[in-house]
């Protein structure tokens, strides 16, 4: 190689992403092995769906990957933005609910707000009340040392009861025991985007997007990110270069809960009908941030496509069900690649050595070669 | 006086799973392995005991003591064979220990629901019959107040949960293998100098947490239901929480857990206790006691928080 660049096979990216791809490769033979001894005579076909079922049915289908994959596009970029700087953000589910709550809310009761501006307010206020959930955590772990895991897990509750109480005085739909819907007319427009995949999908798509990117051109490339890095990757030695460690933990964990409302704002304001139903459950969209986000290596591009994927391989898995196979053999397969997803340090490690053996080997050759 | 009994007798069910959880949990991160997968853990405990529950009742094979003693045993080497997996992945594959948990408890629920679905035709839950609680342990009952407290409509796995918390302390605190178990969370550089398998010490701590997580799973459901959903609804994020708060020791985790179950008991029990009757505030004031009690107890007990050192850090021989 003469360019200067290192040779596509020695570069970083190149050895996540090789790693990433064993790990889903692991992920569909356990899934496949799985398939075979639950049901061994549909297997193959059972497979086959799974990866097709992204396009089954042509733009709808692919529709149907996009609505999924909204939500927890949204919550994984708020749980990588927060492990980027270093804090184990487990109080998303918290802060999607509460976001959620808020959209739902102001689009419904906000009435002198226009039809077709509301949505943007809407989405705004799921935002702010989300990192305002997200406050709560990043003060006391600034102020009073309060372990951020558990004090997120404590706000998980607390935001679900609170919500549930809101839900009863304020949007409360008697008949169905849950919220109302915010109807169509007060929903994310489709801009078109509704004429080609299908009612499901809207603007939201596109703002999940533009947020990820914006994410990621925050983290890399402004000082501000680094600095957030810097305070995760070290607090001492950020304190040391003269950065405000504790202002960093507080901002980056309501930026990260702004994500998260943000995410329960596209999923309620989608115009399908989805309603906050009152069980003292926290939402699955929620929880399934954090595969999306170790899926994606905690880069917010990354978020992108694995959430994308992750949506993909569920819309697969629901027409598998067809076959008597149990849906959630999707989770165990999303559990199985994120299982070997952590494996990434050693699987890099495997790859350094066996390129350093070759490169030795060809040198000994060429040695051998001059001697002759 | 009854009311007292009654109050106790619900903290007892809250607590006890709680405090044996997070004392397996104590176990794997004293030897320097986060357990982020204690709910995983608790759920496949869960599922298998309560499963081998159901199928030695319904064919009649074994009962009572007998029955609940084997799939104790049953919850707790299944819990084993899973917590396996995350040490595997954490100790010799340097992995990151938050991502690998974090499969497992994916993991988990899905393979519990999967294999209960293909098992018994589509039928996602698991059900057995509770004929476990003991309705007075004769002689002890008789005791003035303690025989009220403890030994009148009670569950062996109370006892348990007692000698499951004086056996860790002495153990980790007492017996040169919990000396081990403490300095590899600590300085495992310098354990593994003065001659100690940091490997084995850790695998043995992560074991110790799936068979305790893996026993609280069933200890868990048997009182408060007669199915298994594949769900134990956050208590192994729970017992995560009252372990930091129980800031990594035996004792404080037993009053953190206990704590917590009282302060749980109240929410849901309010409504019996004249004093919080009177209030008459909405339902979810009550819900949110437990919580809100927790972080404001937690603001002022977390300055001297201090976790084992190499808590989470992959143990590299070469940085010795």
């Amino acid at each position: 190689m003469k360019s200067n660049k290192p040779a596509l096979m020695e570069r970083a990216s190149f050895k996540s992403i090789v790693s990433s791809l064993l790990a889903i490769l692991m992920g569909l033979v356990v899934g496949f092995i799985i398939i075979l001894i639950a049901n061994p005579s549909d297997a193959l076909q059972g497979l086959s769906i799974l990866l097709t079922g992204g396009f089954r049915e042509g733009l709808s289908s692919i529709g149907q990957v996009i609505y999924l994959a909204v939500p927890i596009m949204m919550t994984g970029l708020s749980v990588s933005f927060a492990y980027k700087c270093g804090e184990f953000n487990i109080g998303v589910p918290g802060q999607y609910l509460v976001g959620s709550f808020t959209a739902v809310f102001i689009a419904l009761r906000a009435t002198f707000i226009p039809d077709n501006l509301v949505w943007i307010f809407a989405i705004l206020g799921a935002g702010v009340a989300g990192a305002l959930w997200a406050l709560i955590p990043g003060i006391l772990k600034a102020t009073r040392n309060v372990n951020v895991v558990i004090s997120g897990i404590m706000c998980n509750y607390i935001g679900m009861l609170l919500v549930i109480q809101g839900i009863k005085a304020t949007i409360y739909n008697s008949t169905g025991a849950e919220s109302y819907a915010v109807p169509r007319a007060r929903s994310i427009p489709g801009f078109g985007l509704n004429q080609i995949f299908g009612d499901r999908v809207n603007f939201g798509i596109i703002i999940a997007i533009l947020l990820c990117v914006l994410a990621w051109f925050i983290m890399n490339k402004t000082t501000f990110g680094y600095e957030l890095k810097a305070c995760g990757f070290n607090k001492d030695a950020a304190r040391y270069a003269g950065m405000n460690e504790k202002k960093c933990i507080v901002l980056a964990l309501m930026i990260s809960g702004f994500f998260a409302g943000v995410g329960g704002a596209l999923t309620y304001l989608c115009g399908t009908g989805k309603t906050l139903p009152i069980t003292e459950t926290l939402p699955n969209e929620g929880w399934n941030g954090i595969p999306v986000a170790l899926l994606g290596f905690s880069n917010p591009i990354g978020c992108i496509f694995a959430a994308l994927f992750i949506g993909y391989i569920n819309v697969g898995g629901n027409y598998m069900q067809a076959l008597n196979i149990a849906i959630e053999v999707i989770d165990i397969i999303v559990a199985v690649i994120i299982y070997f997803a952590s494996f990434t340090l050693f699987i890099k490690a495997l790859l350094e050595r066996y390129q350093r053996n070759k490169k030795r080997k060809a040198e000994m050759q060429n040695e051998g070669g001059k001697t002759e | 006086m009854s009311i007292v009994y009654f109050l106790f007798a619900q903290t007892l069910l809250f607590a006890i799973p709680l405090m044996i959880v997070a004392l397996g949990g104590m176990f794997s991160e004293r030897s320097g392995v986060v357990n982020l997968a204690l709910e995983g853990i608790m759920i496949i405990g869960g599922f298998a005991g309560v499963f081998y529950l159901n199928y030695m009742q319904s064919n009649d094979i074994l009962h009572g003591m007998p029955l609940l003693l084997t799939g104790l045993l049953i919850s707790g080497v299944v819990g084993v064979l899973f917590s396996m997996l995350h040490a595997f992945a954490a100790i010799h594959l340097s992995a990151d220990q938050t991502i690998s948990g974090t499969a497992l408890n994916m993991l988990a629920p899905a393979l519990g629901i999967f294999i209960a679905k293909t098992v018994q035709d589509g039928m996602q839950n698991v059900s057995f019959t509770n004929e476990f609680r003991i309705s007075e342990v004769p002689g002890l009952s008789s005791i003035p107040v303690l025989g009220d407290l403890f030994f009148k409509n009670c569950y062996f796995t109370t006892f348990l949960g007692i000698a499951i918390l004086i056996i860790s302390w002495y153990f980790l605190m007492k017996t040169k293998t919990g000396l081990r178990i403490r300095s590899c969370g600590e300085n495992p550089q310098a354990a593994d100098a003065a001659g100690i398998s940091v490997y084995k010490i850790r695998y043995l701590g992560v074991g110790i947490s799936g068979f305790l997580a893996g026993m609280g799973g069933l200890i868990y459901i048997l009182p408060i239901s007669t199915e298994f959903t594949c769900t134990v609804a956050g208590y192994g994020f729970l017992a995560l929480a009252v372990l930091i708060f129980g800031n990594w020791a035996p004792l404080r985790i037993a009053g953190a857990a206990f704590f917590f179950g009282f302060m749980k008991t109240l929410s849901y029990t309010y409504n019996s206790v004249p004093l919080l009757a009177k209030m008459s505030l909405p339902d979810t004031t009550y819900k949110l006691i437990p919580y809100v009690a927790t972080l404001i107890l937690l603001a002022f007990t977390s300055k001297n928080s201090a976790a084992p050192r190499a808590d989470g850090v992959p143990y590299d021989k070469s940085k010795r």
